[in-house]
């Protein structure tokens, strides 16, 4: 295949692991970096265990991470840049080929399934960019976040419009000409139209203004309350803190700290190490 | 001064003409957008595409005329046009599949896609060639005219004659339903918003669980009944031959471009300004300026900007004005 | 170049003695040496001689293609650009057309030089918005009917002087060989004008906008008769090597080719054949040369460099849109040139036989299916891809001739099959190159 290398071209910029036709990484020999061990999560609603993965046929970013979240939990993902925090939930959804650990949902094994099956299995993934349709208006952009449904969807545009309640005056707009925080909405009420029971967020708030993101983080919590699972990584590691119910501090693509939201920001080293004392 | 007969001898020669024209130019301007859009390459086969669809319309033609089937005062070809659709249809999708597939599968870069595309051009001119040969082909058959020079003279008491061709009535009347037809489908059927939905952000658009395979396959059939449909009009209008229809591809670019690449309201603005632009530049304007000047003012010189020989230098030239001002085109198109 | 370093050398020497693009040149000598057993020496030579100067054009979009990845599907025009400069050179001026014309035509065109300048000066000088547009809309308007009053009585002047054999201004009445080069310098000014505009744009704005200059250069010699009198063709250009005719009325030629064995005739057309085989030999090699040597240049690296990730070289400094403009212009020249050369062996300009297909885009099937990035790939591409086209009209003829003799007498299917062997190359070319492209993208001899 390495003729074809030639016909490529890296400003087409496509998410070749997104259009991945099927999810096999297949386990090989196991990486011994040394790490902490992984907590004992094996029977939550969404675990990432032992993660152990990297692009393509590149160096491993993960080295046996664990992620893991209960049913209607915020587990928000934080750590120093180059951490592997974006990897770590594309590998829960399926973006990258593991090479050791598995991803379960609600005790299935879903490690080996490619991104659109796991968004069939109620998983939902809000991308940091690019993450709505520019030239469709508010309600087209929902209804292709429900492009997989065939039942009604308009309670559902309803419940989206409840949280979001802007949208449903810009309903009739381009979301390419919306607000940053807007499209940040749109991009959320898209991912929840296939009414997921995870939702995953990469970075929601960069970018937006600290007003916009105390609203989103308040509809995020919303979102919890009905059950949601949500796994978010932050930049804005003390305020996405505040919110979680689960905190996983990486470093080098292993845990370095676990803990509730509230334990890490009280603990004085990952205060002092990752959120600047 | 004569207002009046200026305003027909516009019309005669320049706004009708440039009309039908530009519905042309529109129909195949939405084709290459839509495969801009979707399969994100310029389809440097599109004319030979056109080609092909025509050639097929006029076997088929001729096939109905031996049968003694005609369409009464409209060409017989309309009745052909379905068909020869499916036929332009079944060519894509075997060529997609055989051809451009496995290129999209790689990832590959658009400009590969474009070299590919010249390898099916140089197979469907052929093809085209084959069936129905390099000539001229004349395939209107039915009423020449809606409105003749002499009956609108005797009917006005003008001096100039206004005459409107069944072809360019037929052209406009039917590049309106297509028109109509794609944007009901683009804007109100699920697979029309998956389309846009593709063509806006593939990578989210696979995300939402649309099929791309499916999107693709949809794309070309629309492509082909919009290729057909443009050809089988321009051939209507003047005449089939192969190697004008290859050199269409020059204003079809020009007006997907000058729209905004990518997107099907600018393919259809540009079409008509490329189509106008064309017509008023080439056209020889003394008649319209004599009659709307005062008394024997009349001009000495043809009033012609360029010899109708240069009307690719019209599109080029509006071409090169849209790249170097606004890139982008009229209408935003897409900046992939 | 004494910059080259060890390692390109080690490395090129290397690959020079890998066997396969040896075996390639073999098997494609082996075809033409066929072809002249099968089809007469004559044809093999015209194939030959046709094969040189498609490698020529090879080399120059490979040299746009292959090295700075830049689309230019407007070939055509600069081959012809090159055939009206062997016109503009060799032919010797009307002296009538001069007086008659002269002062007026070159007055308009200096006009429309100025019109353009001046545009250039408005754009770059002028602050953008409304009333720049306003003042380039009325100095383009004026000044290009400005110039047209002028021009036209003058361009009617000259075409009515002696139409059935002038009408046109004629050359400068210089060596025919002048006008290789001089047909390069055409290709490469036109070549100047539209990379300034075009270039630094998508590679497929590019693509359409040489497509479209090509089909406006064709419009000029087709329709601007002053110049090289459009499609009432310019014949009788001067040979660079003796006429058939001479060669034999000379009894010294007549008597060497009686000790070979062959009728003066015969021998004369080969001879002159072998002479243009030589000469565009020696030119092809010398550009193969040069090419081969940018290639290895630290300019040659810099341009894959580029090609290759166009942002990262950005980054670090390099002007990519004047590094694209320089292998722009260049690969356009070599264009020119071997257009000039084109028309100086069939010593005719017929505007009219140019199209897309056999100019423009027959060169880039060469230039894939030979490899490229490759200089001797693109020269192989040039003659194999040359040889396939010109071979298989004959061929189809001989397939369809064996099927129609299946078929009862005077079958419409016949007729129809011998108007379709015309149409076979065109498929053939099709098929070469996509079956190239999908299963050995990199071409016969692929770059290193």
């Amino acid at each position: 295949m390495t003729d074809y290398e030639a016909l490529r071209d890296n400003r087409g910029n496509n998410d070749r692991s997104i259009a991945k036709d099927n999810g096999s990484g297949g386990l090989h020999v196991a990486d011994n970096r040394q790490t902490r061990p992984a907590p004992s999560v094996s029977r939550a609603f969404l675990v990432g265990e032992a993660m152990v993965g990297g692009y393509g046929k590149g160096p491993s970013i993960l080295n046996g991470c664990t992620i893991a979240a209960e049913k209607g939990e915020i587990a928000v993902i934080v750590g120093p840049n180059g951490a592997g925090k974006s990897t770590a939930m594309k590998a829960v959804f399926g973006m990258l080929d593991l090479r050791q650990g598995s991803v379960r949902l609600n005790g299935e094994d879903i490690t080996r399934l490619t991104p659109q099956a796991r968004v069939a299995k109620g998983m939902a993934f809000v991308p940091q960019v690019r993450n709505i349709f520019p030239s469709m208006s508010v309600e087209e952009n929902l209804e292709m976040g429900a492009f997989l449904r065939r039942d009604d969807i308009s309670r559902t545009i309803e419940q989206v419009y409840g949280l979001f309640t802007i949208l449903r005056d810009k309903r009739r707009q381009p979301a390419g000409e919306l607000s940053g925080g807007q499209r940040q909405q749109v991009a959320v009420g898209r991912a929840l139209m296939t009414q997921p029971s995870v939702l995953m967020l990469d970075e929601p708030t960069a970018g937006v203004s600290p007003i916009v993101m105390d609203e989103l983080f308040d509809r995020i919590i919303e979102i919890a309350r009905q059950g949601i699972t949500i796994l978010m990584v932050e930049q804005n590691a003390r305020q996405a803190l505040e919110i979680a119910d689960k905190g996983y501090v990486l470093v080098q693509g292993g845990n370095a700290f676990t803990g509730t939201g509230k334990e890490l920001l009280a603990d004085p080293q990952v205060r002092k190490s990752f959120l600047g004392g | 001064m004569d207002l009046l007969n200026a305003l027909v001898a516009f019309l005669n020669f320049v706004f009708i003409p440039a009309l039908a024209y530009g519905s042309q130019l529109a129909l195949g301007a939405l084709g290459a957008t839509l495969i801009y859009g979707i399969l994100r390459f310029s389809n440097f086969a599109h004319g030979e595409t056109m080609a092909f669809g025509t050639a097929i319309t006029i076997l088929l033609t001729f096939g109905l005329q031996a049968l003694g089937i005609t369409f009464g005062p409209l060409p017989t070809a309309l009745i052909a046009l379905p068909l020869a659709i499916a036929a332009t249809a079944l060519l894509l999708l075997g060529t997609d599949r055989l051809v451009y597939r496995f290129y999209r599968d790689a990832k590959a870069a658009p400009t590969i896609l474009v070299i590919v595309s010249l390898g099916v051009m140089f197979i469907m001119s052929a093809i085209t060639r084959f069936l129905v040969g390099v000539e001229d082909i004349a395939f209107a058959d039915g009423e020449r005219f809606v409105v003749t020079a002499r009956g609108f003279r005797d009917w006005s008491g003008l001096e100039e004659g206004l005459a409107i061709r069944s072809t360019q009535v037929i052209t406009v009347v039917v590049a309106g339903i297509a028109v109509a037809l794609l944007f009901w489908f683009l804007n109100r059927t699920r697979t029309g918003k998956s389309m846009r939905a593709f063509s806006d952000n593939e990578d989210l658009a696979l995300l939402s669980g649309i099929n791309p395979n499916r999107v693709v396959a949809v794309t070309w059939v629309i492509v082909a009944a919009l290729a057909t449909t443009a050809g089988v009009l321009y051939g209507l209008d003047k005449s089939f031959k192969a190697f004008t229809y290859f050199q269409l591809l020059l204003p079809i670019f020009a007006a997907a471009v000058v729209g905004g690449l990518g997107n099907p309201l600018g393919a259809i603005a540009g079409g008509f300004v490329i189509a106008f632009s064309e017509v008023m530049v080439t056209y020889a304007w003394r008649q319209v300026v004599a009659y709307a000047l005062p008394g024997d003012w009349a001009p000495a010189g043809l009033l012609q900007i360029m010899s109708t020989e240069y009307k690719f230098a019209v599109s080029f030239a509006i071409l090169i004005i849209v790249l170097l001002f606004k890139p982008t085109g009229l209408f935003k198109g897409q900046s992939v | 170049m004494t910059t080259v370093p060890q390692a390109t050398l080690a490395r090129s020497s290397a690959s020079g003695a890998s066997l396969r693009p040896v075996l390639l040149y073999l098997a494609m000598a082996a075809l033409i040496v066929g072809t002249g057993f099968v089809m007469g020496w004559n044809y093999a030579l015209t194939v030959v001689n046709m094969g040189l100067i498609s490698a020529i054009m090879a080399l120059g979009v490979n040299l746009q293609w292959g090295f700075a990845g830049l689309f230019n599907v407007g070939v055509m025009g600069f081959v012809a650009l090159g055939g009206l400069g062997a016109v503009l050179v060799a032919m010797p001026p009307v002296a009538e057309a001069w007086v008659v014309g002269g002062g007026r035509v070159g007055a308009g065109l200096v006009l429309g030089v100025l019109t353009v300048v001046s545009l250039v000066v408005i754009r770059t000088r002028m602050a953008r918005g409304q009333l720049a547009t306003f003042v380039m809309l009325a100095v383009g308007v004026g000044g290009y009917l400005v110039m047209r009053a002028v021009l036209d009585p003058g361009v009617i002047a000259v075409e009515a002087v002696n139409p059935a054999s002038t009408g046109y201004f004629g050359g400068l009445g210089l060596p025919v060989l002048l006008a290789w080069p001089a047909g390069g310098l055409l290709a490469a000014g036109a070549a100047w004008i539209i990379g300034k505009t075009a270039l630094g744009l998508r590679s497929d704005y590019l693509a359409i906008a040489t497509l479209g200059i090509a089909e406006i250069i064709l419009a000029v010699l087709k329709n601007e008769d002053w110049l090289a009198r459009g499609v009432k063709n310019v014949v009788g250009i001067p040979s660079p090597v003796p006429q058939e005719i001479a060669l034999q009325q000379d009894p010294g030629f007549v008597a060497r080719a009686a000790s070979f064995g062959v009728d003066p005739v015969t021998a004369s057309t080969l001879w002159v054949k072998v002479l243009y085989m030589g000469l565009f030999a020696v030119v092809l090699l010398a550009l193969l040369l040069l090419a081969q040597l940018a290639l290895r240049s630290p300019w040659g690296r810099m341009m894959r460099a580029i090609r290759d990730n166009e942002v990262a070289a950005a980054a670090m400094g390099k002007d990519v849109t004047a590094r694209h403009l320089q292998i722009f212009v260049l690969g356009s020249a070599i264009c020119g040139i071997a257009g000039a050369m084109m028309v100086t062996l069939d010593g005719q300009l017929t505007p009219g036989s140019y199209q897309p297909l056999r100019y423009t885009f027959l060169i880039w099937v060469m230039v894939i299916v030979g490899g490229s990035g490759n200089n001797w790939g693109a020269v192989l591409g040039g003659f194999l891809i040359w040889w396939l086209w010109v071979i298989v009209e004959p061929l189809g003829n001989a397939l369809f001739g064996v099927i129609s003799t299946t078929l009862p007498a005077g079958s419409p299917i016949t007729s129809h099959l011998q108007d379709a062997s015309a149409h076979m190359r065109l498929l053939t070319m099709g098929v070469i190159l996509l079956l190239v492209l999908r299963f050995s993208p990199r071409g016969l001899i692929p770059e290193k």
